[in-house]
């Protein structure tokens, strides 16, 4: 399934696969008629009990990513490694949940609001470059309401009417739109390391406790 | 302006799991430099030098360099104080 011009969903049936945790991420490892092999991580999007689903950015010059997203048919087989992490996931034991994702960062997020029983309060706070770029824009629209609210900030130019953020991160915006750290949430953030980094220490500055903040980092280039 | 080849720990969660048959990122490290424990996944990981390099979060002293060829791995694990491993 298309996402973006960028970016497209993958569902994998994989067999034995032995199910997993929102925020979790599996290894995909390619073999070339030589022998020559490449791995890369790529986030689960599913939710714990769905068809297996992972979204993929196309990274230029990158050695998977373009076959994913471009090449791969259905029917074609690849190795799989998962699932991976016990670190970025979630458990839901009712805390309100603040999620920070940079671009194609939305993703571990993503299955996290997806595997929600709908009663935990969860805000997203989601940065893109442009609105085209913006990952399961629909499902995000149709999902917000009054457990799930949804800020979105666009970096790199916007459309006319556009009533979302249209700048980087920064501590005024997180100010704004994170729980009190009073309310001690949950915390992740994933995107790339300065986005994270950013997000982070605008976090720890509004009083949030470092080790209630939880991050994965992903390389630009690559993949 | 941070350095967008410094990783995190949970980018050799997959290769963790393969070398050492468990999930890894949550396990805690303690830095032989400065003493500081903490888990794999806050460590700084760089994965784009011929070989994996995973760095202190605190004191960035190198705690651990994985080379891996096409039969075998070689790992260096001195700058490892100790690892607390779930039984």
């Amino acid at each position: 399934m298309t996402e973006t011009p960028r970016v497209r969903t993958l569902t994998i049936d994989a067999e034995g696969w032995p199910g997993h945790r929102p925020g979790q991420h599996l290894d995909v490892r390619l073999t070339a008629e030589d022998g020559y092999q490449a791995e890369r991580s790529y986030s689960i999007a599913s939710p714990p009990g769905m068809p297996l689903a992972i979204t993929i950015e196309r990274l230029e010059n990158g050695e998977v990513s373009p076959y994913l997203v471009d090449e791969a048919r259905e029917g074609d087989g690849f190795e799989v490694r998962g699932p991976i992490g016990g670190y970025f996931v979630w458990e839901d034991d009712g805390r309100p949940v603040f999620l920070v994702g940079g671009g194609s960062g939305v993703v571990p997020l993503m299955a996290m609001i997806r595997s929600s029983s709908g009663s935990t309060p969860i805000r997203l706070l989601y940065s893109s470059r442009t609105f085209e770029d913006i990952i399961y824009r629909e499902e995000l629209e149709d999902r917000a309401g009054d457990r799930v609210e949804v800020f979105h900030t666009l970096t790199r130019g916007h459309p006319p009417g556009w009533t979302g953020y249209t700048r980087r991160i920064d501590n005024e915006m997180l100010t704004e739109v994170a729980w009190p750290a009073s309310e001690q949430p949950h915390v992740f953030i994933c995107g790339s390391t300065r986005f994270v980094d950013a997000a982070a220490d605008g976090l720890v500055a509004l009083g949030y406790p470092p080790l209630s903040i939880r991050t994965e980092r992903f390389g630009a280039t690559g993949g | 302006m941070a350095d967008e080849r410094r990783l995190d720990g949970n980018a050799i969660g997959g290769m963790m799991l393969e070398l050492f048959g468990v999930e890894m990122t949550t396990v805690t490290e303690v830095c032989r430099t400065c003493g500081t424990a903490d888990v794999f996944a806050r460590t700084e990981v760089y994965m784009d030098a011929p070989g994996t390099v995973v760095r202190c979060a605190h004191c960035k002293s190198v705690l651990m360099r994985v080379v891996r060829g096409p039969d075998r791995t070689w790992l260096d694990l001195s700058g490892l104080g100790s690892v607390e491993l779930p039984n």
